[in-house]
């Protein structure tokens, strides 16, 4: 088969007849070479360098390399598409989409509490903030906002500012691994372990607690657990310090991160960045202080900034954060009062409280007791709360948050329903990536893997 | 639905929002009813336009704004369809017309200073003949540390918007996605492409008219039907 037989431009406009034309005529259709509109293009996918060795000289030649989807650095399923000359980056472009999993979509079929289950699987290392996002969006389309208890809302602080330790951890120790620096690999993920045990034994479940929930949270913290998490903060603070002490001022880190991935204020401006990124160039911007929610007017603590407006200052910020949040949840262990970790209204708050029972864990045997031989009213109200779930008021909200890596925010439609009638998340993650292509072109192709650590995208949130 | 079972419409209002009508006390449908009360219509109205003075820093803005719309000499009236004012939130519905006048003072004007877009995202409201798509832009001032919502309606027949990339770059991606799910063409963008969804994808999936999928689970002889299949009460 000649090479004039075979006339496919992009993969979208190869009907299926002609594709079963091509297979037919045993030609590999992810191989080979064929004409365009631009001149020849040869596709490679490594193995078959004969044909791109026996490529005519002298034709002005582009090379198009994808990196990614399935690249070990490219964190989960992100695609670079990346345009090369030499080692030198010419063009960036992101491909995003392989995550994507209708969260929104599906949220429309379910009653509002069972939405606490699915945001928390969006951006999977900040499940904390979805929910809390959320959760304030609902609470607000609801008109309780102020009646949140207090102790739920320190608790909130408290989880959110623990996963925000273990969300920069992970960014530190993914980031580290892609440049190399396998023992930051290893140090933030052993002290992500210390926050995850702390998860675990709140919540029960290490990742995806649907812990938070509207009108509170789902379970009071167990009778040691101030104790356990004051505990745990010493050896936090003395390992953050492990982590500091090997990178910070290490030669081989900063001769990767230093310089590399420049984006400023106009730049940070123009494309709708915020988070570390926008702090790194010295704009000490964040939603704690100018926009409070659960009580952080309450704490105590700084914006970190820099000036530098490149990885290396991200990265900084990271590091500075952490010291911070631990600041914040050592106020929240001496804040916390006793009382109630629900709203009291009883047509929004579930009725029971989950126990450990001799069969593992279930509902409190006292509200068993109650609804199945004393009250028959309780039992029909704890059957349609958890089967019909609460009706919220028609209208539309935004609630924002500062998550670890920008503002999440969490726009709701009501119809007076159960159900939301739409739920938006304007993930930090999605609007950063855009920003590959300016902060990466010009660069080296090493340098584009520094760049989108920097970002710290996770698929989960950006795909949703 | 009778002329008395919809609510008064407060005076200089021009209409209310109507997104749906609901059925019975309980908003199950699909099995016998029992209550009694199966009877019972509804109609489904969003929050009704607020009427000026609104209170607190929102007449300041909507002055600000108004004054910088005739700056540009643009009427408030013609470019502002109504304001909403919900749960502490301004929401400034918008004539597609002068979306980009309009996006453009409330980032340039040194009283507005709206430096942040965060992004857009689409509605599918196909109760509301002739306005069924709309797209909402929250807009954040780190400088006045104000936030504002514009809305834009436009019908399904005719589902154009003019992009605001040229003002705002980081609506790059959300009108993508925005065209992707809800289908509203926005004209202007520079490559309005699928983001999220394959290429050569039939449909736009969060269209209320696209349904969910999904398909019966079996446990223990039992059968539980697909989630958009199962009783709502909604």
């Amino acid at each position: 088969m000649s090479t004039d037989d075979v006339l496919y431009t992009t993969a979208d406009e190869t009907t299926a007849e002609e594709f079963d034309e091509i297979l037919d005529d045993d030609v590999d259709p992810y191989s080979g070479s064929y004409e365009t509109t631009e001149g020849r293009v040869y596709t490679v996918t490594g193995g078959d360098w004969d044909t791109i060795t026996a490529a005519p000289e002298g034709e002005k030649d582009r090379i198009v390399v994808n990196m990614g989807p399935q690249h070990p650095s490219t964190h989960g399923v992100l695609r670079l598409i990346l345009e090369i000359d030499g080692e030198t980056v010419t063009e960036a472009r992101c491909g995003i989409g392989y995550l994507h999993t209708g969260i929104e979509k599906n949220m429309e079929f379910r009653s509002f509490v069972q939405g606490v289950t699915y945001v928390t699987r969006m951006d999977y290392l900040t499940p904390m903030f979805n929910e809390v996002a959320y959760c304030l969006a609902v609470e607000k389309a609801l008109g309780v906002t102020e009646q949140i208890p207090e102790r739920a809302s320190v608790i909130r602080v408290m989880m959110m500012e623990l996963n925000r330790i273990a969300s920069h951890l992970v960014a530190l120790a993914t980031g580290g691994m892609e440049l190399g620096a396998l023992t930051a690999m290893e140090f933030g993920f052993r002290e992500r372990e210390l926050v995850l045990d702390i998860f675990e034994m709140v919540s029960g479940l290490r990742m995806n607690h649907a812990y938070i929930r509207p009108g509170g949270v789902a379970q009071d913290l167990p009778v040691d657990g101030v104790q356990k998490i004051r505990d745990t903060i010493p050896l936090l603070r003395k390992r953050l310090k492990d982590t500091v002490d090997l990178l910070v001022d290490n030669t081989i880190w900063m001769g990767r991160t230093v310089g590399v991935g420049y984006l400023d204020l106009t730049g940070c401006m123009a494309l709708g960045i915020t988070g570390p990124i926008l702090r790194a160039t010295g704009l000490p911007h964040d939603l704690r202080k100018s926009q409070p929610y659960c009580g952080y007017e309450n704490y105590e603590f700084d914006v970190c900034t820099e000036t530098t407006n490149d990885v290396y200052g991200r990265f900084l910020i990271r590091i500075n954060e952490m010291a911070q949040s631990l600041r914040i949840v050592e106020q929240c262990l001496d804040q916390i009062k006793p009382g109630p970790v629900m709203i009291e209204d009883k047509k929004i708050a579930w009725p029971a409280q989950l126990s450990i029972g001799s069969d593992g864990q279930g509902n409190s045997p006292e509200h068993i007791k109650e609804i199945m031989s004393e009250s028959m009213e309780a039992l029909i109200h704890h059957f349609k709360l958890v089967t019909e779930g609460f009706h919220v008021p028609a209208g539309q909200v935004y609630a924002p948050v500062e998550s670890p890596k920008g503002e999440l925010g969490c726009y709701l439609v009501s119809s007076g329903g159960t159900r939301p009638y739409r739920v938006h998340f304007r993930d930090p993650g999605f609007t950063a990536l855009q920003a590959v292509g300016v902060m990466s072109e010009g660069s080296m192709i090493a340098d584009v893997i520094a760049a989108v650590a920097s970002i710290d995208p996770v698929m989960g949130g950006v795909d949703r | 639905m009778t002329e008395s079972s919809v609510p008064a419409v407060p005076e200089g209002v021009r209409q209310l929002d109507i997104i749906g009508v609901r059925n019975g006390a309980f908003g199950a449908s699909g099995s016998g009813d029992t209550s009694g009360f199966g009877g019972l219509v509804a109609p489904i109205v969003m929050p009704a336009p607020a009427i000026r003075p609104f209170g607190g820093w929102y007449d300041e803005i909507s002055d600000e704004i108004e004054l910088s719309l005739e700056a540009r000499n643009l009427p408030a009236q013609e470019a502002i369809e109504k304001v909403v004012i919900y749960r502490d939130e301004i929401t400034y519905h918008v004539r597609r017309d002068h979306l980009v006048a309009f996006v453009s003072a409330l980032r340039d004007e040194p009283g507005l200073r709206f430096e942040m877009c965060l992004g857009v995202n689409g509605v599918h409201y196909p109760h509301e003949t002739g306005r069924e798509l709309h797209a909402v832009y929250p807009f954040l001032s780190i400088t006045h540390n104000k936030r504002v919502r514009v809305e834009v309606s436009v019908p399904d027949a005719d589902p154009h918007i003019p992009s605001i990339v040229a003002v705002y770059p980081t609506n790059d991606w959300h009108e993508r996605e925005t065209w992707d799910m809800f289908g509203i063409i926005f004209d202007g963008h520079p490559h309005l492409t699928r983001i999220l969804m394959p290429d050569d994808w039939p449909g736009h999936p969060q269209r209320k008219d696209y349904p969910l999928g999904g398909i019966p689970v079996e446990y223990k002889g039992g059968t539980i039907p697909p989630p958009d299949q199962r009783r709502s009460y909604n």
